[in-house]
């Protein structure tokens, strides 16, 4: 079996976000880099785990340039077998889907994971578009996943409950908490990820669709009002005159 | 390995609910200096460091047990002989990545960090360094893997500061030699599988040799009662005509320069160990200054709390650039025992004096085993005592610039 995983690169969480050319841009100086939660914890576990247990290959693949390097080695020391990395600026969705699409469609992946989303900019469309492009069906917010040959049964979160569906052959999974748990890379695998394949390639022809405009932070929370317990009057009129709730 | 020692293991630990929240910090981002390699080295020791032991860290100190069920993880991120080369069962890295490493497990807990530093500088060091070839391939992949647990014999219950006058020695029998003496505080003794102990031979020179757990008149009882380094296990090695055949002896290495090269290398990762106290009181002294509120507002927003706060990023940032020279220069065989003994000094004193004003911060609270102040604060009692006393590094600066020998 061939597993395909994207991964995406993202601030570290406590990174403290700035904005600067006319906030159009993250400012990335002094910036931590991480593998996108998701894509790392729940779909590259997760494809391992199926390697380890069925035999096979799993590679990651990335779209952007020789700095995310970094964060390549480390699926690898995790327990990829081997990477590729597009070398081109994941500048939208559509860009990012039809690269991977490109490499996949050449290479014919049996199974190809996503992250549910990024924590970065909110993005969670590639697993769809990349599902769209390939053909393949496509089952999103994925919690638990078992193979039966090239048949796999899948859980996913719906509004109070679960789902559960089946679905044969290739497709594209974005996977959620539940999926698997993270590992620890040891330095064994540290080690190994010295040597594994990482492969550059350069991009497709592809445009991106959409350009950004802006980014605005959201607004600084402003001081908190305490209102005595005993006054209900004052409480529903500030609810009312200023929240605006009721 | 450890059943026999009543060693404690995962059972015996209450998992804390606090959430251990550090996170590093790099005012002069000297991270920019490190490989991509190195910070992935320091992330997975990082996570593995929250995951297994931050939880049940205060539970061991506060029942003075070493937590045995840590071995496989400390082997695991590469703890134990991290400069070891890979043709031994080490990783063969480099010596920064092995003060990240120690920095991260002192981070967490000084008797931590020392459990991994005499498994790789006082253990695999000597081994690698003097050990005949037999005797490396005998020992150092499992003391990589964990599987073999080592400790250090040197300091004696009469020679601490002054080593060379040690009475611990052994007398030619043939094929085998009699070992007969005793050490006193070492580290990882009551569990350990094998010992290097220094004594003086026929010759009254001082030799290396390896004693095995289970050589006859060998024993290694605890000592009890520590208020420091609780959540390691320290004891005595006593030798009563132990018989050590004549090959667990280092062949080539003879006097002092034998066990003060390990005390080099364990000095250099305490130089980096410390700064992991700093920072982890540092961290949890600046997020209590901005939530606790007195007098109406956060205490961080008076005077006198920036003033701690200010001067220990700064003390931190200085110990920070000298560790990461100190490591260039080690990686070139460059570094002087002086130059260790400085870093290892200053970067002791500094934590410490980090948590006390830490402490000062937390006020009450600084004192509660739900925060990690007075367990770094105690340990590194110790810490500023063994591997050379903070009054012996400072003649030994002394002597560097001076070339006046002022230790008699």
């Amino acid at each position: 079996m061939k597993y395909l995983v994207c991964i995406s690169k993202v601030p570290d969480t406590t990174t403290k976000i700035e904005f600067t050319d006319n906030n159009s841009k993250f400012n990335e100086s002094n910036v931590q880099w991480i593998i996108n939660p998701t894509d790392e914890w729940y779909a590259l576990v997760r494809a391992i785990e199926l390697k380890e247990a069925n035999g096979g290959t799993v590679t990651v693949i990335n779209v952007g340039g020789a700095e995310n390097d970094q964060v390549i080695r480390k699926a690898l020391a995790i327990g990829a077998d081997n990477a590729v990395r597009v070398n081109a600026d994941p500048s939208d969705a559509y860009f990012v889907a039809s690269q991977i699409a490109a490499h996949a469609k050449a290479e014919g992946y049996d199974l190809i994971f996503t992250g549910k989303e990024t924590i970065n900019y909110n993005g969670f469309v590639v697993g769809g578009m990349l599902a769209e492009l390939l053909d393949m069906p496509y089952i999103s917010l994925a919690a638990k996943l078992t193979a039966n040959g090239d048949t796999y049964e899948v859980t996913r979160e719906i509004e109070g409950g679960e789902e559960v569906l089946e679905v044969s052959g290739a497709c594209v999974i974005s996977c959620q908490k539940g999926m698997a748990e993270q590992r620890i890379p040891n330095m064994r695998g540290i080690m190994s990820a010295r040597t594994k394949p990482l492969t550059v390639v350069e991009a497709s022809a592809e445009a991106p669709l959409t350009e950004v405009v802006s980014y605005t932070s959201p607004p600084a929370r402003s001081d908190v009002k305490l209102v005595d317990a005993d006054n209900v009057e004052e409480l529903v009129k500030l609810l009312h005159e200023e929240a605006k709730v009721i | 390995m450890f059943s026999e020692n009543g060693i404690a293991t995962a059972a015996d630990f209450k998992q804390s609910q606090r959430t251990d929240q550090y996170n590093g910090h790099d005012y002069y981002l000297i991270d920019d200096l490190l490989s991509g390699e190195h910070k992935m080295i320091r992330q997975a020791a990082r996570d593995w460091i929250k995951a297994e032991v931050s939880p049940i860290i205060e539970d061991a100190a506060q029942k003075a047990k070493f937590p045995a069920q840590i071995i496989p993880g400390l082997a695991s991120i590469g703890a134990f002989g991290p400069y070891i080369p890979e043709a031994y069962g080490g990783p063969g890295l480099d010596q920064i990545s092995y003060g990240i490493i120690m920095q991260e497990l002192e981070r967490c807990d000084s008797g931590v960090r020392s459990t991994a530093s005499v498994q790789s500088s006082l253990v695999m060091y000597p081994i690698w360094k003097y050990a005949t070839e037999e005797q490396k391939q005998k020992f150092l992949p499992g003391l990589a893997s964990g599987e073999l647990i080592g400790c250090f014999g040197l300091t004696e219950p009469n020679h601490g500061s002054n080593p060379g006058g040690m009475t611990t020695r052994f007398t030619d029998a043939g094929d085998h030699v009699i070992l007969n003496g005793a050490k006193m505080w070492i580290s990882n003794a009551p569990f350990a599988d094998l010992a290097v102990v220094w004594a003086k031979d026929d010759n009254d020179k001082i030799r290396g040799l390896v004693v095995e757990r289970g050589m006859e008149g060998f024993s290694t009882p605890e000592m009890h009662g520590k208020w420091s380094l609780r959540a390691s296990a320290t004891g005595e090695l006593i030798f009563e005509d132990v018989k050590v055949p004549k090959e667990n002896i280092f062949p080539d290495i003879v006097g002092l320069k034998g066990p003060l090269s390990c005390l080099s290398s364990a000095r250099y990762g305490i130089a980096w160990g410390a700064i992991g106290c700093a920072l982890d009181c540092y961290d949890t002294a600046l997020r209590y200054s901005k939530e606790r509120v007195q007098f109406d507002k956060p205490i961080a927003g008076f005077q006198l709390t920036q003033k701690k706060l200010a001067e220990m990023i700064t003390e931190i940032t200085k110990a920070q650039l000298m560790a990461y020279r100190l490591g260039q220069l080690k990686n070139e065989d460059r570094a002087t025992p002086a130059q260790i003994s400085m870093a290892k000094r200053n970067n002791v004193e500094m934590a410490l004096k980090i948590c006390r004003d830490s402490r000062q911060i937390l006020g009450g609270m600084g004192i509660m085993d739900e925060y990690p102040i007075m367990r770094h604060m105690m340990n590194l009692e110790s810490v500023i005592t063994y591997e050379g006393t903070h009054e012996i590094h400072l003649l030994i600066t002394g002597m560097d610039v001076t070339g006046i020998n002022a230790f008699r």
